[in-house]
């Protein structure tokens, strides 16, 4: 039960990563803090319990990343993918900082993985949390209820009053009934909008039917809105989301990690009417998975289907979804409800143009090509010719949404007149959009979410005890 | 393995884990996942008997219950662990035994010292505390040749049993290549100090998203508890039969203290890991398979506590009584052995075995 009577030094609105590391962070700093969290206990977390890793600087080895990582690489890395849609000073900050988060990560009960096998060759880059992101999550909750932090589960936050640049009050909805509380100062740490659907088709119109949310359902935007509608500072394109390749039979929400695909750099990716669109061999699915998204979401009815023979199979990691397969590649297209004598044409169209190239190597770019086909096929282009035949639809499935809260580096939240708000401030998602306007970087939003919930926890906590 | 619902479900759990590969650092079972893309019946019984049943994976998983994935996987690999206790079982009618396991072991527990105590009595006279007479020794009460002819041909028959099972998983869920010295190696290490209780160096989730080590300690406490105890009979057969000591032997002989220290850690195993069952969180478990795990840990308590009131009373009128029941406990044990909980510690043995000759095999997928 909250305690209305009760003025808590800090408010925090979520339960996910930022959350906790700001609610954390206050609470060790001597503040009594609320933590608001709109999910039900066994899906609190946000999108964190999804995720993985964590991006982190380091000037030579350490227990859990191998090699170094500067500042310099880092920055490269962030400014390529954000094509510049970044705040540099804001940017080397939270690189800088992401440095220094393991000690007081492990504090906090954070475990993490020794060294990687398998998946993406993260392990110079990015630290793995032990269990995944889930296990972050419940450390650092089973740490904040040690501390003495009041959470509430399965209640929103409604509305952050707001009264001349500052947050007088709270309206909650705590299991379904409206209350009102009150705190010192207000940490907004509550995700970006992906989940709300009906304030996407403002932008997208019905393609939003089509699309897959890969994260909770519980990230519908209501903070960001009702802070937005009140004088905050926005940044970053509403329209706008990180989306990625997915096997289109997802559910709807909360698919996580493995619905994804890798199959589309040792295929060929036509659309619904059979077409090719795109060269899926442009580069190292790593640095490509993240467009595919925006491209599929361009085709008709928002879908892609990725073809690839024998050869090819064993080069991708499983989808969780079993791959169709068939003898031939019209009993495919069939199977797929796709039209058999199109897909015929298109990969015999594409056999055809395959260039006697370079010895096949699928861990670099082999520069096996294509000639004559628009588009191309720039890499690891073989004839898809050795059955069965495997295919497998791809829809777009959204990570989040690049619409934030403009803040500075005290992670104070900014107004439209470009002041800082007396006692609210952001962390995660919600102001993800101010370093990270485009792209993607893996791990980085975890950086962006403990770097700020840092911040956030600390200078909530300074403003509420003086 | 036969293709049953808890084959299939597992199945499906594995390959939805294997696109995942988030629990990769807890255990070796995720590792062993990633080596392949397909998962055979007796795949899934190796990764089963693989499972040290830590629960690290469930309490980190984003696809628990109530997700509608509902993936539970150290409940799923219990049901196919159940189930391939069953299908390996020698010889094969037996395999009954395991589908209300509590029950039987309780019953042949009882059934053990009724036996024990009714041929006691009626073949000698020291078995009577109130006669006031006290046996010089043991073998006063049971003749030697009695407990040797009982216990070589009970334990003698649930070892065999034990290595007809072994042999029954090794060809159902073993690997194609061949077992090299550096595997066996390996495999006994992990056996002996249980790593794949550790959640990566972490200990397991009991019955929370905490870590903790109490789990693994107490099977230490049980496991070594119960090899000292072995070790003292053993100790005490040799004194006897090659070096002519007769028993009983004295508080600070060796075959006493190991005895002694053996069934102090075996009480404080057996009870703490019982405890903890009372505790456990019910989702990641397999209620019906609760019976025979309480069973066979009061019997192996019983066995230890049994065994130290005969230290303490071996002096007066009651030895007979106590050592009847304590024997009783025994031949319990003996005849259970192969159709209890105890095939765990084979299944899980081969299982890591297998494991460990599998350990330079490259993930399939991935970049």
């Amino acid at each position: 039960m909250p305690d209305r009577t009760k003025t808590y030094d800090v408010l925090v609105a979520g339960g996910g990563n930022a959350a906790l590391c700001a609610a954390i962070t206050a609470r060790q700093a001597g503040a009594s803090v609320l933590l608001v969290e709109s999910a039900p206990k066994a899906f609190r977390g946000g999108n964190s319990r999804h995720t993985r890793n964590l991006r982190a600087m380091h000037d030579q080895p350490n227990e859990v990343l191998t090699d170094a990582y500067k500042e310099d690489e880092y920055w490269d890395d962030l400014l390529r993918v954000t094509g510049g849609q970044t705040d540099e000073a804001l940017a080397r900050m939270t690189i800088r900082a992401s440095s220094g988060v393991f000690s007081w990560m492990k504090d906090a009960g954070v475990r993490f993985q020794p060294s990687l096998t398998g998946t993406l060759n993260l392990g110079r880059t990015n630290a793995f949390f032990l269990g995944g992101g889930k296990a972050l999550v419940n450390a650092y909750y089973l740490t904040a209820e040690k501390l003495g932090i009041e959470i509430l589960y399965d209640t929103e936050v409604v509305s952050m009053n707001m009264e001349d640049g500052s947050v007088r009050s709270v309206d909650i909805r705590y299991k379904g009934f409206p209350e009102t509380v009150h705190a010192r100062c207000v940490v907004a740490s509550s995700g970006g909008f992906q989940a709300n659907l009906e304030w996407m088709r403002e932008y997208w119109g019905d393609a939003v039917d089509n699309f897959v949310i890969r994260g909770t359902p519980y990230n519908r935007g209501r903070v960001l809105k009702n802070l937005l509608d009140q004088g905050v500072a926005a940044i970053g394109d509403p329209t706008q989301f990180h989306a990625v390749a997915l096997d289109a039979r997802a559910p709807k929400f909360d698919g996580g990690i493995t619905t994804r695909l890798d199959s589309v750099p040792y295929s060929v990716v036509v659309n619904r009417n059979g077409d090719r669109f795109y060269d899926e061999g442009e580069d190292v699915w790593p640095k490509r998975y993240a467009i595919w998204g925006r491209l599929i979401a361009q085709q008709p009815g928002q879908i892609a289907y990725s073809i690839c023979d024998s050869k090819a199979f064993p080069l991708f990691m499983p989808s969780v979804f079993p791959a169709y397969k068939a003898d031939t590649v019209e009993e495919l297209a069939v199977k797929m409800k796709l039209d058999p004598a199109k897909i015929r044409e298109t990969v015999d169209g594409f056999n055809k143009a395959v260039k006697p190239g370079q010895v096949f190597d699928n861990l670099k770019l082999d520069g096996n090509a294509t000639d004559g086909l628009t588009p191309n096929k720039t890499n690891w282009a073989r004839a898809v010719d050795k059955g069965p035949f495997y295919g497998y639809p791809l829809r777009p499935g959204i990570t989040f949404t690049y619409l934030s809260v403009k803040v500075n580096d005290k992670a104070q939240v900014l107004m439209d007149n470009g002041q800082p708000a007396g006692n609210l401030f952001a962390s995660g998602e919600i102001m993800s959009g101010n370093i990270l306007g485009k792209g993607y970087l893996a791990g980085f939003g975890m950086t962006i979410g403990t770097v700020f919930g840092r911040i956030a926890g600390q200078e909530a906590a300074r403003r509420a005890r003086n | 393995m036969q293709e049953t619902d808890a084959i299939i479900n597992a199945r499906r759990e594995m390959e939805i884990c294997n696109a995942c590969r988030y629990c990769e650092g807890f255990c070796a079972v995720f590792p062993a996942v990633e080596l392949r893309r397909e998962f055979s019946a007796g795949d899934l019984s190796y990764l089963a008997n693989l499972c040290h049943n830590c629960k690290g994976c469930y309490y980190a998983c984003q696809y628990s219950p109530p997700h509608e994935w509902g993936i539970n996987v150290p409940k799923a690999l219990a049901e196919v662990r159940a189930e391939s206790y069953v299908e390996y079982a020698w010889p094969k009618p037996m395999a009954a035994v395991f589908e209300r396991n509590g029950t039987v072991v309780a019953l042949v527990a009882a059934l053990g010292i009724a036996l024990v105590l009714f041929l006691s009595m009626i073949t000698n006279s020291y078995f009577w505390v109130a006669q006031g007479v006290v046996a010089e020794s043991f073998y006063n009460v049971i003749p030697l040749w009695a407990m040797q002819v009982v216990g070589i041909a009970t334990f003698g028959f649930s070892l065999f049993a034990l290595g007809m099972g072994a042999r029954n998983f090794w060809r159902d869920a073993g690997p194609q290549e061949s077992i090299g010295p550096t595997a066996i190696g390996i495999a006994i290490w992990d056996v002996l100090t249980l790593k794949n209780l550790g959640g990566g160096g972490n200990g397991c989730n009991d019955n929370s998203e905490a870590f903790s080590m109490r789990r693994r300690y107490l099977h230490h406490a049980m496991f070594y508890g119960f090899m000292l105890c072995f070790a003292a009979t053993t100790t005490g057969f040799i004194y006897h039969s090659f070096l002519g000591w007769p028993a009983p032997y004295a508080f600070f002989s060796v075959p006493v203290v190991l005895g002694t220290v053996g069934g102090i850690l075996m009480i404080v195993g057996t009870i703490g890991l019982l405890a903890m069952k009372f505790v456990d969180d019910p989702i990641p478990n397999v209620r019906r398979l609760l019976g025979g795990d309480i069973a066979l840990l009061m019997l192996l308590a019983m066995i230890a506590v049994t065994g130290l009131v005969l230290l303490a009373v071996r002096a007066t009128g009651a030895m007979g009584l106590a050592m009847a029941i304590h024997l009783g406990f025994i031949l319990a044990f003996f005849l259970v052995l192969p159709y209890s909980k105890m095939v765990h510690g084979v299944y899980r043995s081969a299982a890591l075995l297998r494991r460990a000759i599998e350990r330079n095999m490259k993930p399939l997928g991935g970049e």
